[in-house]
């Protein structure tokens, strides 16, 4: 694995399905689902992608591999320019770039044996013969849990978690360099994600893989990510090594979130002092000007609600996108014209990553 | 709420079968359990573990067939829910037990306006007037946190979002100012924002109004935050009963510290391998004759394979259903 090396670059992505209305289907909008999102993934690294509902974790994973059309932006991965290649160069690249689906009960065709859903990647991308290929088949198995004289059954003959292991197991087949997971444990039983988890963890040390890792559980998060990227509204507005990001949340969006969450300690939880955000996620089709937490935001300021907040280094790999600490840093500057900084977005920096 | 100082719910040997295609499942087995006026009992259990079902079954909200239910009596307000004839029990349910349940969409009538929702229960049991129910409705909304309430009647549910639905079943559920509230996964489906301002809402609810809570849910977090006592559930009964902080403390049963232990922490040291609980839920094709958890328990022995233990005290209001608990066993081992 080359330490640092990214192996996943993501450029100014943006992912907007438009809005029509009438008969003649006339585009009066746009849902901006994924907005100028940059970030980049090292080579045997978990990035975490967090956030709620509508905020774009998913679409910005499906965007990444193409599954949908991006708006715009740049994609590479293991070297290859994702968003540009044609058909049958894209064709190509499929075996390297999977995806673990959040419901297996939906991601796997009920019709489908074990053996034929976890085999059908082979067919199309190997010259494996029939035998070939169910020895790759039993291997798979083997590799996720999975007994293997179950080869032959269908999936509602198994658990929740037992389908999840066939989900990851076809993504598995063609031996991808990148997974994206999401919302992967989303679906299972409190018991049955912690084994989930450990076999993606042992996957990643056996096969040296690299994650993308999309979950609205900031304990899992924490557990499984080494970088973590939090969203709100299509954007990223916070992304930092995981101790980091837990230990010192930088934008205030990223503290409100981590003080929601329950835990199970009567204690602390007697305890807590929690930031109980007003209101709901506004409508990513009609995004506030500004900054778009400004109309949740505990600490918002004339500045936020009509300038929006580029994305920039506020500690050493901690990037966040929140004039708070554009205001500090002008303070302890004592210079004028840090003040002028332009608000265009910024690319964030490629950065040491710490495969595990 | 009722003038005796005794329990507002007492269940006893409350059982539930399923009639499924694959045959007949035992979804409870035996479940007895008290609630004291304006308590939370939380109950924490996996899918399959017979959570829901034994709530709805005390409800009279199975149908039947395909259900059987079994035991009893379920005694609330002087009477057995389970003898109860359909129109008294009618009644009872939403007016002294309200019930606010999973996913809000779902529960809501899509062509109603949320104001004649909330109205509905208030005519239909108190026999309130329209221009009072109207009145009763906007307080309500007003009660459980929506702005602009008198104005927000006429909308739909689907003007209002996740959060704010959930609202809405809340409001509905206390309409008739009802002496016990069963809350059924109600934060599950929304985002952990959102579930803190439900949370904190709750707890400002029990604070005005003082009526008892069986909250049920997987989330372990949510229970150390709003619970009194705490009820874990595994394969169709309890195993598991004590006050909030004794479960998390000094969890006694196998399964009830395995489940804490696969929980990873969001602060303080974080774990380099998360603990696992091997296998799989039992599904119950007979009722249990041992341990519904000894295929999985790190701590089984013989004994655990052939009878199913009965629940043991172990401290106060704290009882374990654990053959390791039995006071016998430890009399033999000591002696």
């Amino acid at each position: 694995m080359a330490e640092g090396a990214p192996l996943v670059e993501v450029e100014g992505l943006s992912m907007h399905f438009p809005l029509t209305a009438g008969i003649l289907r006339r585009r009066v909008g746009a849902v901006r689902a994924v907005d100028e999102v940059s970030f980049s993934i090292a080579a045997g690294e978990t990035l975490g992608m967090v956030g709620e509902s509508g905020c774009g974790k998913s679409t910005c994973g499906r965007a990444i591999l193409r599954l949908y059309e991006p708006t715009a932006g740049r994609v590479r991965i293991d070297g290859a320019d994702v968003l540009a290649a044609d058909p049958a160069a894209l064709r190509a690249l499929r075996p390297r770039m999977q995806m673990v689906f959040q419901d297996p009960q939906a991601s796997l065709n009920p019709r489908m044996t074990v053996a034929s859903i976890i085999g059908e990647p082979l067919i199309e991308h190997t010259s494996l013969d029939r035998a070939g290929r169910l020895g790759r088949v039993h291997e798979l198995m083997d590799a996720v849990g999975l007994n293997r004289a179950f080869a032959e059954r269908y999936p509602h003959e198994f658990s929740g978690g037992q389908r999840q292991r066939i989900g990851i197991a076809r993504a598995l087949a063609l031996n991808p360099r990148f997974i994206v997971c999401d919302e992967p444990i989303a679906a299972l039983d409190v018991s049955i994600q912690a084994q989930v988890v450990n076999l993606l963890e042992d996957l990643q040390a056996r096969f040296g893989l690299t994650y993308l890792f999309i979950s609205h559980d900031l304990s899992m998060v924490r557990h499984i990510a080494t970088r973590v990227a939090v969203m709100y509204l299509g954007r990223i507005v916070e992304i930092a090594r995981r101790d980091d990001l837990y230990a010192r949340p930088a934008h205030p969006y990223t503290q409100a979130l981590l003080s929601a969450v329950p835990e199970p300690d009567p204690a602390t939880e007697a305890m807590r002092q929690r930031i109980i955000l007003r209101g709901d996620v506004p409508s990513p089709a009609n995004p506030p000007p500004g900054c778009a937490f400004s109309t949740r935001c505990p600490q918002v300021f004339a500045r936020c609600r009509t300038e929006r907040p580029a994305l920039r280094e506020v500690a050493p790999g901690q990037f966040a996108a929140c004039h708070l600490h554009e205001a500090r840093d002008t303070k302890t500057a004592q210079n004028g014209g840090t003040e002028a900084r332009g608000p265009a977005p910024r690319i964030e920096r490629v950065q040491q990553g710490e495969p595990q | 709420m009722s003038a005796a100082a005794g329990p507002v719910l007492d269940v006893r040997n409350l059982s539930v079968a399923l009639r499924t295609r694959a045959g007949l499942v035992h979804a409870v087995n035996n479940l007895s359990f008290a609630l004291q006026p304006g308590e939370l009992l939380g109950v924490v259990g996996e899918s399959g573990s017979g959570k829901s079902v034994s709530m709805m079954a005390l409800l009279g909200l199975l149908p039947s067939p395909p259900a059987r239910v079994s035991g009893g009596p379920v005694m609330f307000g002087g009477a057995d829910l389970l003898s109860l004839p359909p129109r008294d029990l009618q009644a009872v349910r939403g007016r002294r037990i309200g019930f606010v349940f999973q996913d809000p969409m779902t529960s809501l009538n899509p062509v109603f306006p949320v104001g004649f929702q909330i109205m509905e229960p208030l005519r239909q049991h108190l026999g309130l007037s329209a221009e009072a129910a109207r009145n009763r409705a906007a307080e309500l909304l007003d009660l459980v946190g929506i702005p602009d309430a008198r104005r927000r009647l006429g909308d739909y549910p689907h003007q209002f979002s996740g959060g704010m639905r959930q609202r809405v079943m809340i409001a509905i559920a206390l309409a008739c100012e009802p002496e016990l509230l069963i809350a059924d996964e109600p934060t599950t489906a929304l985002d952990v924002t959102i579930q803190a301002q439900i949370l904190e809402l709750v707890r400002d609810l029990r604070r005005k109004l003082g009526m008892a809570i069986i909250w049920i849910t997987h989330d372990l977090g949510v229970i150390a935050g709003i619970a009194d006592r705490v009820m874990v559930m595994y394969g169709g009964q309890i195993v598991e009963m004590a006050p909030v902080t004794e479960v998390f403390a000094n969890p006694r049963h196998p399964y009830a510290r395995a489940l804490l232990g696969t929980v990873p922490a969001l602060r303080g040291a974080r774990a380099a391998r998360l603990r696992v609980i091997e296998g799989q839920p039992p599904i119950l094709r007979a009722p249990p004759a041992a341990c519904p958890f000894a295929a999985r328990c790190a701590e089984a022995h013989d004994r655990c394979r052939v009878a199913n233990p009965a629940r043991h005290a172990v401290g106060p209001g704290h009882d374990v259903a654990c053959h390791l608990a039995d006071p016998a066993r430890l009399e033999v081992a000591h002696g």
